[in-house]
């Protein structure tokens, strides 16, 4: 699928301007919800399912990554009855390693590709690395937009590029990551969010993990909105996986709670959103075990894989 | 083009009650009134009972002041100014009140109990709105003590003597905060009347006054119903009459001071126009059009009640609309998720089912979120009415409910008269992304706040007050300093 | 041979134009001297209900720019200026000596350039900017409150009439102006000096006659916003009140002695004005993010 001018155009037409001060005040209601009890346990096993363990270090080794993946299984095996994480993230180096590992389980294997995380490279470059990490058995495929071309304004450049990538998953699944820190603006993420959605993403990603901020409340609010408005138009479900910075169960939950009453029920599922993060697992463990077994946790108590 | 995907379904996940505790909440079984630092039985013996609307249980006996109590209570505050408070120096009025502020913040959170617990509002707002706002509001006009020559340049300003004030029941606190803290500021001595409903934080406040070490008389707390306003109101020594409600007892209190010297300040009721332009960031508008209307269960005089959609995005706004009310919480106000608590009492509930049921004989289309409601208590659904005309009751009378009337429009000249047309002018909101369009309209529409982009947002440092029928004078900021000073 | 003398005919101003009172009726109020001092309209509440339409219709006054309402006051006082013999006169004739009619008619040429200064300032001291705990934009202007009712004293036809007219439309309202009933001569001619300035028809319309029969009507009339008595009837004042309350007017009582120079300020404006006060977002204000 490729752009032409009156599609970009209608895209950015459709588009909605955002006032940031009145999404933070959305935001800000969502973070006086109160989540107890059942609500709060059935809460932190839905945000343990919905994790993307992720491990994207230039010092990553075949050791750490399998290590990873026996954590992403065996999150805590003192408590019965806890999920897997929904799915390991890795670079394409490591995708098979990943595979091996997790091979007799459901957790997916996601990949960062074309580029990541600058993504400053040609298309070729990018289509290639793409389907590297397909061929090695990517279940998923997390790329990132051309944030330069958007500046410059060649919509239909970062149009184009991520549909030539979508083309080059086959049947991986693909999560476009918008790298939000870098752009400005909420109105800004939420035309990015547009353009991916049309462009064929099969989730929408704020962050690479690699720029501050990562994901944000607002921010995720906007990409939220860009979703339910596609879905309502459309009737076409699309992801949504915040990224970076979340590694409290509290704001966990509070994302939860967005999800839950922007996009509703339909999304709280691993399959429609996810988290994209590294130590967040452990926090809700701890929160999980004073749950059920009453005493505040210590960290020492928990595996760091 | 992508195909219609699978659906799965995730999580049913719905939230647990989350109760404000209610442990910590003092209240005594009987409250008398509160003059000359002391608090005195009502001179009948009469008490009334005050309820809470969420569960119609029983809170406390409150006592039901006479003309003779409020004569009492006159004479004190009167004793009072001349005696102490009018030879307090500024600085040290400043002082009393920020102590006062003070104070109010450390018992922060069993105001906000209270005031749940006997006006229905929800916890979250109580919480969040009321009791800060209210603090604040001691914070911002203490300062304003030994400044006032600072706020009237080239005149001298001097108090008025005694302040007789009297105020609704939607933000018990809050309101009782709007009168005393300007009052006390420029020097004068009160007489504050709350209303029947909603009488025990003004009490409360009455003790943290106690607690402060005030002047006994500077401050005095009367509760009764009508006639006890009337008796502050008619009182031929009081020197200013300060009135918050509805516009039919505000008309009433004009008439009854015609020909006398008494400075008279009216916050009266509203029917604000809500306007929602095709550029708008509609999203954003929809939560002010949500916190306009269902705020404090529309118990707001500047609710945003008329809604004005654009035509050429009215279907989606009226969509987004529903859907959003789809995630609201109605139900027990002490729970710390619900978004829209009681309706403050029977007879109010009364009132808002009768302009319903008026809206539906109009042949308006209804739509109310379909929610389960507590058995106990009064509470009404999320509302709104679209198919309205500019002619229909309900988008014309104040419904002081959670209640939504509908209107279209084509053009900006339009929105303005259709806004205008009213004998309202207490608040508007305009939502737009064209900069030189907002200022055309908050210069246009009649009214005497107006949010661009927001709705029902306060500030100590804001003035609030309205235009014609919505009453005159401001309240908050240097304005509302205007309202208990004499210049010379 | 002498010259039989044009008499001069009195008639109300009403939207810029100077028709006869609606009920054809005239009154001739006399002088101390009990000398007639000409036929005199005496309006009817039809004459206020015509004069407040008037007044409604010019309320795009407020719209101008506060220069341009500067320049047109200004323009008032020249025009006074230029006929200042004609006013001393009929002062004079009214029971006023030389020397104070003078002094009144020099008063009130100052007086209006004085408030003509205040036209596009008083915005600047009565309003504010607002500094809110959010991340808003808040301050607070001035605005007209529309139309006026102005009701006159009976003293000081003249300088009684410029003192309480002139801080209403420095202000951008409308007014309905009810004359010194026993001493009108000054407020007719004065509309004539209006008429030939640039203030637009409307902004000030101007009734002779009884303030009896007239005050009633302008104290109901629910498109009438405040009112201003300048008059020390306290049965009548109260009466205004009392009927003023039905669509919540303001009204204010202003008695002071308009002679005196010093007797002209800001807040005689301020009483003809609402405060409006507007909110705004701002992006990225400091601490008010809500950053996680």
């Amino acid at each position: 699928m490729s752009s032409d001018n009156s599609k970009i155009q209608n895209i950015i037409n459709d588009c909605p301007t955002i006032d940031k001060v009145g999404a933070e005040e959305r935001v800000a209601r969502f973070q006086t919800r109160s989540i107890k009890g059942e609500s709060k346990l059935m809460g932190l096993k839905m945000t343990l399912n919905m994790i993307d363990l992720t491990t994207l270090e230039g010092k990553d080794t075949q050791g750490k990554v399998k290590q990873m993946c026996y954590k992403a299984e065996h999150l805590h095996d003192a408590i019965p009855g806890l999920p897997t994480v929904a799915a390991v993230c890795v670079y394409p180096s490591m995708v098979k390693v990943a595979k091996n590992a997790l091979k007799h389980t459901d957790i997916k294997v996601a990949s960062v590709a074309t580029a990541f995380p600058g993504g400053q490279s040609p298309l070729a470059v990018k289509i290639a690395d793409t389907k590297f990490a397909v061929d090695q058995g990517a279940d998923e495929v997390d790329m990132v937009i051309s944030r330069g071309k958007f500046m410059e304004g060649s919509y239909a450049y970062v149009f184009d590029e991520i549909a030539a990538i979508k083309d080059a998953c086959g049947n991986a699944r693909l999560k476009v990551i918008l790298e939000t820190g870098e752009l400005a603006t909420l109105d800004d993420v939420r035309l990015a969010s547009d353009l991916a959605i049309h462009a064929g993403a099969d989730f929408i990603k704020t962050s690479t993990g690699k720029i501050q901020p990562a994901a944000t409340m607002p921010v995720t609010l906007t990409m939220l909105m860009a979703i339910k408005d596609h879905y309502d138009k459309t009737g076409i479900m699309i992801g949504m996986k915040p990224a970076g910075g979340i590694s409290t169960s509290k704001l966990a939950l509070h994302y939860l709670v967005m999800v839950n009453e922007v996009l509703g029920e339909k999304w709280l599922s691993n399959e429609w959103f996810r988290f994209g993060a590294s130590s967040l697992a452990n926090d809700v463990l701890m929160q999980i075990a004073k749950a059920v077994n009453g005493p505040y946790q210590s960290a020492d108590y928990f595996s760091i894989d | 083009m992508a195909k219609k995907n699978k659906e799965t379904t995730g999580l049913k996940w719905s939230y647990d009650p989350a109760l404000e505790g209610v442990d910590h909440i003092k209240l005594r079984e009987k409250y008398d009134l509160f003059i000359n630092g002391k608090w005195v039985k009502p001179s009948s013996g009469k008490y009334f009972k005050t309820f809470n609307p969420a569960d119609e249980s029983f809170l406390a006996e409150v006592a039901n002041a006479d003309a003779k109590d409020v004569d009492k209570a006159v004479k004190a505050a009167r004793e009072a100014y001349d005696n102490v408070w009018s030879k307090t120096s500024p600085s040290e009025r400043a002082k009393y009140i920020y102590r006062i502020a003070r104070l109010m913040q450390e018992r922060a959170r069993e105001f906000a109990v209270i005031e749940t617990l006997d006006a229905g509002k929800t916890i979250r707002e109580s919480r969040d709105v009321d009791v800060p706002l209210a603090c604040n509001h001691f914070f911002y006009y203490a300062g304003w003590a030994d400044k006032l020559d600072y706020a009237f340049p080239n005149r001298k300003v001097s108090p008025l003597g005694v302040a007789g004030q009297i105020i609704p029941w939607n933000f018990p606190l809050l309101m009782a905060a709007w009168k005393i803290a300007p009052a006390l500021a420029t020097g004068n001595t009160v007489v504050l009347k709350p209303a029947e409903t909603t009488p025990l934080t003004a009490l409360k406040l009455a003790e943290i006054i106690e607690e402060s070490g005030l002047p006994a008389g500077v401050v005095n707390i009367v509760t009764g119903y009508g006639d006890t306003g009337a008796a502050i109101v008619n009182h031929t020594d009081v020197n200013k009459v300060a009135f918050t409600g509805s516009t039919g007892v505000g008309k009433m209190i004009q008439k009854s001071l015609a020909g006398t010297n008494k400075k008279l300040t009216l916050e009266l009721g509203g029917k604000s126009a809500n306007i929602i332009f095709e550029d708008a960031p509609i999203d954003q508008a929809i939560e002010g059009i949500i916190n306009g209307i269902f705020f404090n269960q529309g118990h707001v005089c500047c609710a945003g009640s008329r809604l004005f959609v654009q035509e050429s995005v009215a279907d989606l706004v009226v969509r987004k609309l529903k859907d959003r009310m789809g995630s609201l919480i109605v139900g027990n106000p002490l729970d710390k998720n619900t978004d829209i608590g009681a309706i403050n009492s029977k007879e109010q509930l009364a009132t808002i089912l009768k302009y319903i049921n008026i809206g539906k004989e109009e042949g308006a289309e209804m739509f109310q979120l379909a929610c389960d409601l507590p058995d106990k208590g009064y509470y009404c659904p999320p509302t709104l009415f679209t198919n309205v005309a500019q002619s229909s009751i309900i988008a014309q009378e104040e419904i002081f409910g959670p209640v939504l009337t509908i209107q279209t429009f084509r053009t900006v000249d339009e929105v303005i008269q259709k806004a205008n047309n009213s004998p309202f002018g207490l608040a508007a909101g305009v939502w737009t992304d064209k900069g030189s369009r907002i200022f055309n309209l908050t210069t246009k529409l009649k009214a005497g706040v107006v949010w661009a982009n927001t709705y029902n947002k306060f500030d100590p440092s804001s003035p609030f007050g309205g235009y014609k029928e919505s009453g005159f004078g401001r309240e908050g900021g240097l304005h509302g300093l205007s309202a208990y000073v004499k210049l010379s | 041979m002498s010259r039989l003398e044009i008499l001069k005919t009195y008639k109300i101003y009403i939207g810029g134009l100077f028709p006869r009172t609606e009920s054809g009726r005239y009154y001739v109020p006399k002088n101390g001297k009990n000398e007639p001092l000409g036929n005199l309209c005496l309006c009817s509440r039809k004459d206020v209900r015509n004069a407040v339409s008037a007044a409604r219709k010019a309320t795009g006054w407020a719209e101008r720019t506060a220069f341009n309402r500067g320049q047109i006051l200004y323009r008032i006082a020249e025009m006074l200026e230029g006929r200042k013999a004609q006013f001393v006169e009929e002062l004079k004739m009214q029971g006023t000596n030389q020397k104070a009619a003078e002094a009144e008619v020099n008063l009130a040429v100052d007086r209006i350039v004085y408030y003509a200064g205040w036209c596009d300032k008083y915005q600047q001291i009565l309003g504010s900017v607002n500094p809110v705990a959010s991340s808003h934009f808040n301050f607070s202007v001035p605005e007209a409150m529309g139309v006026v009712g102005v009701v006159c004293p009976e003293e000081y036809s003249l300088i009684g009439l410029v003192s309480l007219v002139l801080p209403v439309i420095c202000g951008g309202n409308t007014c309905v102006v009810l004359a010194s009933e026993s001493q009108p001569l000054c407020a007719v001619t004065f509309a004539e000096v209006l008429h030939a300035s640039d203030l637009p028809g409307g902004v000030i319309n101007i009734l002779t006659g009884s303030k009896k029969e007239m005050v009633a009507p302008i104290a109901s009339h629910m498109d009438v916003n405040a009112i201003i008595y300048g008059d020390d009837d306290e049965v009548q004042f109260k009466a205004l009140s009392i009927a003023a309350a039905d669509n919540v007017k303001r009204v204010s009582r202003l008695s002071k002695d308009w002679t005196k120079p010093e007797n002209q300020d800001l807040y005689q404006i301020a009483e003809t004005l609402e405060i409006k006060t507007t909110w705004h977002p701002i992006e990225n204000i400091g601490g008010a993010s809500s950053g996680y």
